[in-house]
């Protein structure tokens, strides 16, 4: 996945650096976070928990928030609960040792623009950094892995009609790529269309998984671990 | 009196948004703050109304038949009191004296509503009232004797009441025996043969009240020791599995510092067992093609010592073709931790309805699917041949430079 990196900064060669506020328990975790960002990320803030997070958050305002699903004081889960309707500008990026479906699926509907592991390469941290304070949406392999399982085509059979609980087939195809561990330069590559628009339809899997009532969506998530 | 006085300060305002958001609340005595035992301050702060309020709605309900005694007796015999954080309220002795002036107040206007209800000639029998108020005052001061005492417990401090408890039980117990020997000489008639079963019932009542706080007591230590027996035997699980795999998993990681490749293998491998312990049923009766994949990309990774990024769709039962599917995987997987060198590996598997598709991603040199020799395939026999045999497809796909994807394709029989 080492040329999303490349991709990330070589396009698009970067006005300033983004600022971001990292927010983690883990002092250790933090500075290694630190050391692996590039220089396209400036780190302006660090919080521990949730309240020093919120403080730190409005005070800097940065383009991207890292955040830790974990926490203590309430959990990622609080701060965007908190800060989301406040501060609509500032972007959030998921950062958890945890790919748990509920709390993937709890901190993209709390209003996080992407979710990737903590066994993620700097680069490619980097590289998600950056597409998040894009505005666009960063997708792991697990998580459109979820996103497909949740979306699940058994049960298009029944009643929903609604544009929001369904994925089309591109996106269907978009996700499947992704799960299969393509970049986004290579989903555009197979699908012969460009990166804004693997983007496009990813930021349009993100909307409808924030955004959609569907019943399995919960149900998925909570019912997974027992199955 | 200020309205809202003292309890502007309580904790129950300060720290009600954190505490709302975590768990929920009981509702519980307060130990500090209180004026008899504390179950108007506990309701207050659960309900986040004021505790005046609540004080005089109890008394409201008290001289409607009593039903506000009997409401106040219930929440102080269910509701647990609360150890209370601070050590009584700022202030001290003048908080006390404020403390009865409450008391005062309220008292008073109970004695005046009773005194209204009954110039208005509302059924307030003096003859019975008066020995069941006697009886009131003793229990009040049994029980709460009895939170004293358990407060005492709590801080391993000395009496700071003015009377010491023995004293304390013995007025109550006496005021008690009065009261209810006062309802037994006094307005019942003990006449006929009901009589004795009247005394019987008075002495039984007196009885229960006097020693319910013992009963209370010792109810509540069996329930605590018996939860506090069942987080230890939790807390004794988690220990010993922490000592078989993490620590274990530690010392073989210190021995094998000069390693790193053995080290990432140790790690990789612990991280997975304690994320299947931690995030998985613990029951898993039987093998489905999600589980599978799993244990086989995760045998591929301690054999070969490569990272592979498992995701599944949608999951089914295992059967002979799907078994074969799985031992094409592993073989995928298998020749991509040969060649892959150290980049990861990626498998993605999904069931849908009518079949199941596996992907095995690497991203190592590559190479020219046309070019391999017949004669040496691991992956054109034991891969492409196998799903042939079963009825699917094997595709493999290979760019120089930029890794191989190997797809395989099975129809799922009919069910």
């Amino acid at each position: 996945m080492t040329d999303q990196a490349d991709q990330a900064s070589g396009t698009t060669p970067p006005a300033r650096p983004v600022r971001v506020v990292l927010v983690d328990d883990h002092r250790m975790f933090r500075s290694g976070v630190r050391a692996e960002l590039g220089a396209a990320v400036e780190v302006v803030g660090e919080a521990e928990d949730v309240d020093s997070a919120i403080r730190v958050i409005e005070a800097e305002q940065p383009d991207v928030v890292l955040l830790d699903v974990h926490l203590p004081g309430g959990g990622g889960r609080q701060i965007l609960a908190t800060l989301v309707p406040k501060l609509p500008d500032v972007r959030f990026l998921a950062l958890s040792v945890s790919d748990a479906p509920e709390d993937v699926i709890s901190v993209i509907r709390g209003g996080a623009r992407g979710y990737v592991t903590k066994s993620i390469t700097g680069p490619e941290l980097t590289a998600a950094v950056r597409r998040v304070a894009d505005g666009d949406a960063v997708f792991s392999p697990r998580l459109a892995g979820f996103v497909l399982d949740a979306f699940a085509a058994t049960t298009e059979v029944a009643a929903v009609d609604e544009d929001l609980d369904r994925l089309t087939q591109r996106e269907r195809e978009v996700l499947r790529l992704i799960a299969r561990g393509y970049t986004y330069k290579e989903v555009g590559k197979s699908l012969f269309i460009s990166v804004k628009t693997v983007e496009t339809h990813v930021s349009a899997v993100l909307r409808k998984l924030q955004l959609s009532n569907r019943y399995e969506l919960s149900r998925w998530a909570s019912d997974r671990r027992l199955v | 009196m200020g309205p809202c006085g003292p309890a502007c300060h309580d904790r129950g305002v300060s720290t009600a948004p954190n505490a709302a958001a975590t768990a929920p609340r009981r509702l519980v005595r307060m130990s500090n703050g209180r004026l008899l035992a504390g179950v108007a301050r506990g309701l207050a702060d659960h309900l986040g109304v004021d505790v005046l309020i609540i004080r005089v709605l109890f008394v409201v309900l008290a001289l409607a038949g009593g039903a506000g005694f009997v409401m106040y007796g219930g929440f102080w015999v269910f509701a647990p009191l609360e150890p209370g954080g601070e050590d009584e309220m700022p202030g001290g002795r003048a908080w006390r004296e404020r403390d009865f002036g409450m008391l005062l107040a309220l008292g008073s206007l109970a004695l005046g509503g009773a005194l209204v209800l009954s110039a208005l000639g509302i059924g307030v029998n003096a003859g019975l009232a008066v020995p069941l108020i006697v009886v009131g005052v003793g229990v009040v001061i049994l029980w709460r004797q009895a939170d004293d005492a358990q407060r005492e417990r709590w801080r391993a401090a000395t009496a700071t009441h003015a009377l010491p408890g023995a004293v304390r039980a013995a007025i109550g117990i006496a005021l008690v025996v009065i009261g209810g020997g006062a309802i037994l000489v006094g307005p019942v008639d003990l006449g006929g043969t009901s009589g004795g079963v009247v005394a019987a019932l008075v002495v039984a009542a007196g009885l229960a009240l006097v020693s319910g706080p013992w009963w209370m007591r010792m109810v509540r230590e069996l329930n605590a020791e018996r939860s506090a027996r069942i987080r230890e035997q939790e807390r004794a699980e988690v220990a010993a599995h922490v000592h078989d795999s993490v620590l274990h998993t530690l010392t073989l990681i210190q021995r094998y510092v000069d390693d790193p490749r053995q080290v990432a293998k140790l790690a990789r491998a612990q991280e997975r067992e304690l994320r299947g312990w931690l995030y998985r049923p613990r029951t898993d009766p039987a093998a489905t093609v999600a589980t599978e994949v799993e244990r086989v990309a995760a045998e591929v990774e301690d054999a070969h010592g490569v990272a592979i990024e498992v995701v599944v769709v949608g999951d089914a039962p295992l059967d002979d073709r799907l078994g074969a599917v799985l031992h094409a995987t592993r073989e995928a997987l298998v020749n991509a931790a040969k060649y892959a060198g150290d980049t990861p590996i990626s498998v993605y598997a999904e069931v849908e309805i009518g079949q199941v598709t596996v992907f095995v991603r690497d991203r190592g040199p590559g190479f020219d699917v046309d070019a391999v020799p017949e004669d040496r395939l691991g992956l054109r026999q034991s891969v492409v041949g196998r799903m042939q045999r079963h009825g699917g497809t094997a595709v493999v796909r290979s760019d120089n430079g930029a890794g191989t994807e190997v797809q395989l394709e099975m129809p799922r029989s009919a069910t």
